[in-house]
């Protein structure tokens, strides 16, 4: 190995980024399924860093791995799945670092990062939510669970500050009546409040990270824009790291910072939304660009479209998983080999051989 | 492309004319199902499509773009209103007023391409079953008739005929759809009514079955009336637009003129909340505030004051009416002459990009 690969930086290094370290590493992350019919490889290995205060947008197509892949970050991920290899490296404070693929998933140390440091803002937030539970009791209860976020040394929260912590949240969420509306079933909500007080919950315990997991996929376009506002908000006001996950191009252009694109279990190519929009490297990226009906395309006329579809999960393409449906794939290169994610000019990196010498890899 | 405008055939009058069409929900309650309330799911929508064209009917969910599909293809009855469709024959029929028997030789005529590729196809049965359960059910009863059939529908939409003997599950979302396509193009019919035929799509995906759309419409002279949310693909696929708020159209125009100058603050809206693929474009800071209006107690006046940022006195009392503001433009805004609202880009000055 000629030059050095940016899976391969220890945990202390830092790359990009103005030097800061970041909040969380992951390297080289692989997580299986492992059925009957063979097994399933649905993130093979992933490496991204996200640094405080900042929203990294993870974007694929369905089933790329990048739900599996935050599910593996919470250690949520369930048998016949399970993590095969690597690192996940979450830095709570910059003494403290801590390899959650080690962690045991249902082990005290996982329990108090997981809602507590880390906190999820699932896909759907009517199934997340108890329906026989009012929703403030809900969030109430994760509250007490992980008092020592709202109050380090102290005495345990009591119920009722609990309840007086929640009602600021859904003020801070916009959700009128906050007292009233603790009160309701997640029923009686609408899907753009239900939203809302998922948000609540998520930050009810302060968490470092936060993870959104396609949060506005099911909801309306006016509601996703005000919930995208409010994210945007609380993120500036609590500084919290945010990995958005998203298939939706629009929405990542207007929240992330920084972008990861994914395929088949593979980061794609990496680097900075601006860049990514436009100047993006990957053949897959642009096709993916291309493939939007929007304002670039006339009206009627067919949309260039990536050709082929995804193998299925059982026959994974040897070399670059991209490479037969790429339209500029090199034969007997990018079926052979696979491909590293390497920098390309000095904030993107890429991972597809039109970039990378062979030797260099080799 | 024959479907451009100007190039139609010209035909003696629209295929599919809805008048007044209303579909009233009760709300019941109590030991005796009093009715208390009604739920104005579709109030007085009317609109023409004319033969080849698509009409995308546009809204956020609740606000009855759904149920007015389903009333034209008489999935529901209406509680009143005229549904005048064009029969192949010439004649002008009323599906409103036709019973389930009268309906029947209609119905291969108007067919329905549904959103979830997953729940819209039989499990258990084979692609031919699937594909070729209207044909069996409209009389095509020779077993190697309805394969041949089914082999030619399926290239039709791009699928290989060697599929016909597999289950849906073998498939991904995508080329499911294309199965439901294949379904509903079975019958020959004239007008297909997509309901958000691609939102549960993937991008890449997504690209395809539009494609697959315009393609179909071209070839078999198909009218389209596309229900969907996504105003990136309406605009895409869509020549005329119809913008739908709790149960009520709030504007019909070209897809031109409604997309470089929307006439009602309602589809400006809708179209400044959708995050646009670009983050050089700032996203709109403005984003449509409250809930929307409950269709079984809708505000007076205006439904869409409580939420209009333009709302004046007269929004607050008087009910506007639907009326032309532009050659064919209807708005139902009492302001629709004075505003100067924003749309997401004229659609001439960007077709240069290919």
């Amino acid at each position: 190995m000629t030059s050095k690969q940016f899976g391969d930086l220890a945990p202390g290094e830092v790359y990009g980024s103005q030097g800061l370290t970041p909040l969380l590493s992951v390297r080289g992350l692989r997580v299986s399924f492992f059925v009957d019919e063979g097994i399933v490889r649905a993130v093979d290995g992933l490496s991204f860093d996200v640094f405080p205060g900042q929203v990294l947008g993870i974007v694929g197509e369905s089933g790329c791995g990048k739900s599996v892949a935050m599910r593996a970050v919470l250690q949520l991920v369930e048998p016949p799945g399970r993590i095969v290899s690597g690192q996940i490296l979450f830095r709570p404070d910059p003494s403290r670092v801590i390899d959650l693929a080690g962690l045991a998933p249902r082990g005290a140390s996982m329990r108090a990062i997981r809602g507590a440091e880390i906190a999820l803002i699932p896909q759907e937030p009517m199934a997340a939510f108890s329906p026989v539970h009012s929703v403030g009791d809900q969030i109430v209860e994760a509250i007490r669970l992980h008092w020592r976020q709202w109050r380090p040394d102290g005495p345990p929260l009591t119920r009722g500050e609990a309840r007086q912590i929640t009602a600021e949240l859904f003020r801070d969420v916009g959700i009128s009546m906050p007292e009233q509306r603790l009160d309701a079933y997640s029923w009686q909500l609408s899907g753009g409040l239900r939203q809302r007080a998922m948000i609540a919950m998520a930050l009810s315990c302060k968490p470092r990270l936060l993870i959104a997991d396609e949060p506005t996929t099911a909801i309306d376009v006016t509601t996703q824009a005000q919930v995208l506002n409010l994210l945007r908000d609380l993120q500036r006001k609590y500084r919290t790291a945010v990995i958005f996950i998203t298939h939706d191009l629009g929405v990542i252009a207007q929240i992330a910072r920084e972008v990861v694109v994914m395929y088949l279990g593979r980061v794609m190519e990496q680097g900075p939304v601006d860049d990514i929009f436009h100047a993006a490297k990957h053949p897959y990226t642009r096709a993916l660009l291309r493939s939007i009906p929007g304002l670039q395309v006339t009206p009627r006329v067919p949309l260039p479209i990536i050709s082929g579809s995804l193998p299925h999960p059982f026959n994974r393409p040897r070399g670059c998983p991209f490479h037969p449906r790429c339209s500029e794939a090199i034969r007997g290169e990018c079926d052979e080999r696979v491909p590293a994610l390497q920098p390309v000019g000095e904030r993107q990196r890429v991972s597809c051989f039109l970039y990378h010498d062979v030797e260099a890899m080799s | 492309m024959s479907s451009a405008p100007g190039a139609r055939v010209t035909t003696p009058g629209p295929l599919l004319e809805v008048k007044h069409l209303r579909k009233f929900f009760p709300v019941q309650k109590g030991f005796a199902r009093r009715v208390v309330a009604e739920v104005r799911a579709v109030d007085d929508v009317s609109f023409e499509v004319h033969e080849g064209e698509t009409l995308g009917l546009v809204g956020e969910s609740g606000c009855g773009k759904t149920t007015t599909a389903r009333c034209i293809l008489r999935a529901m009855a209406p509680s009143s209103g005229q549904i005048l469709f064009r029969t192949r024959g010439g004649t002008v029929v009323d599906l409103a007023q036709l019973s389930r028997k009268e309906l029947r030789p209609l119905r291969p005529q108007i067919q329905m391409v549904f959103q979830d590729p997953f729940g819209s196809l039989n499990p258990r049965m084979t692609l031919l079953d699937n594909v070729g359960e209207p044909l069996l059910v409209n009389g095509l009863r020779d077993r190697w008739a309805r394969r041949e059939r089914v082999a030619d529908l399926l290239r039709l939409v791009g699928m290989r005929p060697e599929y016909m003997h597999r289950f849906p599950h073998a498939f991904s979302g995508g080329q499911r759809q294309r199965i439901g396509i294949a379904r509903a193009l079975a019958t020959e019919p004239r007008l297909v009514v997509a309901d958000e035929p691609v939102s549960a799509l993937d991008v890449s995906v997504q690209a395809q079955v539009l494609n697959l759309l315009l393609e179909l419409q071209q070839r078999l002279h198909l009218t389209y009336l596309f229900v969907a949310h996504d105003l990136g693909v309406v605009r895409h696929i869509c020549e005329r637009v119809a913008v739908m708020y709790v149960g009520q159209l709030v504007e019909m125009a070209p897809a031109t003129s409604i997309f470089s100058r929307p006439r009602h603050p309602y589809t400006a809206a809708l179209m400044k909340a959708v995050p646009v693929p670009d983050p050089r474009v700032p996203s709109g800071d403005v984003a449509l505030q409250g809930e929307v209006a409950n269709p079984a107690n809708p505000p007076p006046g205006c439904y869409f004051h409580p939420r209009c940022p333009f709302a004046i006195d007269v929004c607050r009392t008087d009910p506007p009416e639907l009326r032309v503001v532009a050659p064919g433009h209807l708005a139902r805004c009492h302001r629709a002459d004075e505003l100067s609202l924003e749309g997401i880009g004229p659609i001439d000055a960007t077709a240069r990009v290919g």
